[in-house]
């Protein structure tokens, strides 16, 4: 590609810019923005082969493979922004069920007028998250959609990894009398988002929880503990998440209200909206179900690694033909903890 | 219904208007429908309103009465283990 | 959190939870009503039939503003963003309620026709809905104002504000109704006087909305229809106390109005709140409240001297009466002469998913609290 690099009149203008239709006609144009902006700031031996694919060596093991489409608004939030949660949710999605992450693929869809330094900006966090990650972007695409016909940016990444064949985790694995651990605090990525929404106007010191947890995973698998199943309560939260496994596996789960690792400002804000922060969207969380015997031994293995300092038994798996989830709540009742309904709206009764 | 949280004064604004805290999320609210609030006091919030203010008087006396009959309570139990 | 969560003490509970099994007596049934959906979702969310005796039944009354909404006023919404193009600002909770035609807010938002992304709008408060309304002059903005009284004197403020600012593209569409009346509807249905299976023992009085009218306007319970009434926090313990405090005086035969939220509440209530109303609102002749049916003098319009600002007379338009469901139990549901697992639609037909009846579509409405938090009880009870 650095032989088209002469033919460019000026550089982007990464200041004032914006992106306009040129930007996704495959012209010359098009090249200069991936130049300039794209492999510059995630430049790598594959992505620097400029081809329309990249040839990658490939370990042993079985390939493991996720895409995920990321929207989000606002774009930027306190504790990242799309970008990182880009690079972040593929990796994570392919950790959970055992997999060593390698490589990721990103497609960008950009709105026209979009600015080229938000733009920027966005990569750069994407190449912060990647290298940090040590999972390269290794190809992409753009096209670019009229004014009106998107959000700005809309990034969707695949990724590939491997694991050894035996070695994946599956949702239907939990067993009664199994425990189920919650690596930290829930709720902090959704309530972020929420609090950046204008008309609800909050100041809250609430950050997403955005990273990429395969090194928290891998000290998991390394502590020898028998994991049933792990999985990143994402969207619908920690709740749906485990309705999720409950379902699969055809098992009950009691939970305990008072073992819920909440922060307070995330509790604070989900009781001025009406929510739960059990149904709020985690992004940098793992829930795991683990053996009985082996719960304390994961537990400490996950207490020693910085993204689980706050790991916490919630409850356990149980028999019920019905696969509810349930709660003892703080108060000593319980009541079911159900699949989220709809969408997350803020209540005023 | 009415979903409403007691809410700190940490500061008044110009128009009626004041900023609440509750654990750290603080928020812009409207004092317009009560009288007298001032910086440390505790308001109802509903909908973006103070509603009414809190009496952190009344408050201790409920909270000191729950235990009261929750002890009430414990101590016939327990003179009467095997229960009537 | 302060005064929040000292209220919800496990210790405490068991404590009252104690109180309450030592004065209930084992030779009779207390059959209370919780009229507000604050309290049923209190119930519900704390898994509180878990400490009461069985002796103690929790009726869920009708005192949520999105489950007594009919569908003829959502219609209204909807017609006035398709028909007359206006940008409608609406709070969370209405926008899932079904509408004729498959329809709701969110449906109408996301479906073909005028209506797009920028013309449903929800807010948080009804001052938003003002500000809405002063940066998009060029559109006309009216608010979805439901509720009881305590989102009726925000609704009040808003008003008077446009009035001051002279906000020619603000109206509202009123739908903000009245506790008192709708208690006495079910005091006065036919089931609850007959006393027998579905009497009402007593009520729970609603918290917010008496921090606004206070404790004196359910005195006429006490008085005429011999029933005692606490008033109650929203709080787990609150709600404990307030059960204690109706089995003792139901067992001393005594009917009085009694204040268990005194942090918040007086006898009096807001003074500067009901003048507000006052000022701005006066009583509907008659008001169709959905499950209940019409009741006279329980709902409110805005006066004439505020005319501009009523969306109905704005825009004329007209509220049209849609019959629900007709194997929907949610009007007896709301009374308390069934319970939503007695429905034939419950959790069948009628899911959060898909709302048939109004009890099913706010997290406060009885099918829906029963549905998300408490139906592994009915499985109990059939295995």
């Amino acid at each position: 590609m650095s032989r088209t690099h002469k033919a460019y009149v000026r550089p982007l203008d990464l200041r004032q810019g914006r992106i306009d239709m040129t930007h996704g006609s495959g012209g010359r144009a098009t090249a200069q923005l991936i130049e300039e902006l794209f492999v510059r700031r995630l430049g790598n031996a594959y992505l620097g082969q400029g081809n329309d694919a990249a040839v990658l060596p490939m370990p042993p093991g079985r390939l493991v493979m996720s895409t995920d489409a990321h929207v989000v608004s606002p774009l930027f939030f306190p504790g990242g922004d799309i970008g990182c949660l880009a690079v972040h949710g593929t990796i994570n999605d392919l950790a959970v069920v055992g997999a060593t992450p390698l490589y990721l693929a990103a497609s960008f869809v950009l709105e026209e007028g979009f600015p080229l330094s938000d733009l920027a900006r966005i990569v750069e966090s994407m190449a912060a998250a990647a290298s940090a990650a040590g999972v390269p972007v290794v190809t992409g695409d753009t096209k670019v959609v009229e004014k009106g016909s998107g959000d700005g940016v809309y990034i969707t990444t695949t990724g590939v990894g491997v694991v050894t064949e035996g070695d994946e985790w599956s949702g239907d694995r939990a067993r009664p009398a199994d425990r189920i651990i919650v690596s930290g605090s829930i709720g902090e990525h959704g309530m972020a988002i929420m609090a950046q929404r204008e008309n609800l106007g909050f100041a809250a010191a609430i950050a997403s929880d955005t990273a990429a947890l395969h090194g928290l995973i891998a000290a998991m698998r390394a502590s020898g503990a028998a994991i049933r199943v792990l999985r990143d309560p994402t969207r619908g939260g920690v709740a749906t998440t485990l309705n999720e496994i409950a379902c699969q596996s055809g098992v009950g789960m009691m939970l305990q209200e008072s073992a819920l690792p909440v922060r307070p400002e995330v509790a604070a804000a989900c009781e001025f909206l009406g929510l739960d922060p059990l149904y709020v969207a985690n992004e940098g969380k793992v829930v795991a179900i683990v053996a009985p015997e082996d719960a304390e031994r994961l537990l400490a293995a996950m207490r020693a690694h910085p993204l689980g300092r706050q790991a916490a038994v919630i409850g356990s798996v149980h028999q019920d033909a019905h696969s509810f989830v349930q709660m003892t709540t703080a108060f000593g009742g319980r009541r079911i903890v159900d699949w989220l309904t709809g969408e997350q709206l803020p209540r005023i009764c | 219904m009415c979903l409403a949280l007691p809410c700190r004064i940490v500061e008044l604004r110009p128009d009626d208007r004041a900023l609440v805290e509750l654990d750290g999320v603080g928020k812009e609210i409207s004092l317009a429908l009560v009288d007298d609030a001032a910086v440390g006091d505790y308001v109802i919030v509903h909908v973006g309103y103070a509603l009414s203010r809190l009496d952190p008087e009344e408050a201790a006396k409920t909270l000191a009465l729950f235990a009261e009959l929750g002890e009430a309570a414990r101590q016939e139990r327990d003179a009467d283990p095997a229960g009537r | 959190m302060r005064f929040i969560d000292e209220f919800r003490d496990g210790e405490l509970a068991s404590g009252l939870a104690a109180a309450i099994r030592r004065v209930v007596r084992r030779d009779r049934e207390y059959r209370f009503m919780e009229f507000c959906g604050g309290h049923t979702h209190t119930i519900s969310r704390y898994g509180l039939s878990d400490l009461l005796p069985h002796q103690v039944r929790m009726i869920h009354g009708p005192g949520c503003p999105v489950c007594v909404l009919p569908i003829g006023r959502i219609d209204m919404a909807i017609r006035l963003v398709r028909d007359a193009g206006v940008m409608l600002c609406s709070y969370g909770d209405p926008m899932r309620v079904p509408a004729s035609g498959g329809l709701s807010l969110l449906k109408a938002k996301a479906g073909p026709g005028r209506a797009s992304g920028s013309d449903i709008r929800m807010i948080y408060s009804a001052a938003d809905a003002l500000l809405v309304a002063r940066q998009n002059p060029q559109r006309q903005v009216v608010l979805l104002a439901i509720g009881f009284e305590t989102t009726t004197p925000p609704t009040a403020l808003v008003i008077k504000q446009a009035q001051a600012l002279g906000l020619g593209n603000f109206s509202v569409l009123c739908c903000h109704v009245l506790t008192p009346p709708a208690i006495a509807s079910i005091l006065d249905s036919p089931e609850v006087r007959q006393g027998g299976s579905v009497g009402i023992d007593g009520l729970v009085g609603p918290a917010h909305v008496s921090t606004i009218i206070g404790t004196q306007p359910y005195e006429f319970v006490a008085e005429q229809y011999r029933k005692p009434v606490v008033v109650a926090g929203f709080e787990p313990l609150d709600v404990m106390q307030a059960i204690l405090m109706l089995i003792e005086q139901v067992n001393a035969g005594r009917a009085l109005v009694e204040n268990q939220f005194s942090r918040a509440v007086t006898r009096e209530g807001n003074r500067k709140a009901q003048n507000l109303m006052a000022e701005v609102f006066e009583l509907r002749r008659s008001f169709a409240w959905r499950g209940l049916g019409d009741l006279p003098f329980s709902a409110l319009r805005i006066r004439r001297e505020f005319a501009e600002f009523d969306a109905e007379r704005r825009f004329a338009i007209r509220y049209e009466a849609v019959a629900d469901h007709p194997a929907c139990e949610c009007g007896a549901i709301l009374r308390g002469v069934k319970r939503p697992s007695q429905c034939r639609l419950f959790a069948s037909v009628c899911t959060p998913e898909n709302p048939v009846g109004s009890c099913m579509v706010s997290s406060e409405g009885a099918c829906a609290a029963h549905y998300s938090f408490g139906r592994f009880a009915d499985l109990e009870r059939v295995s």
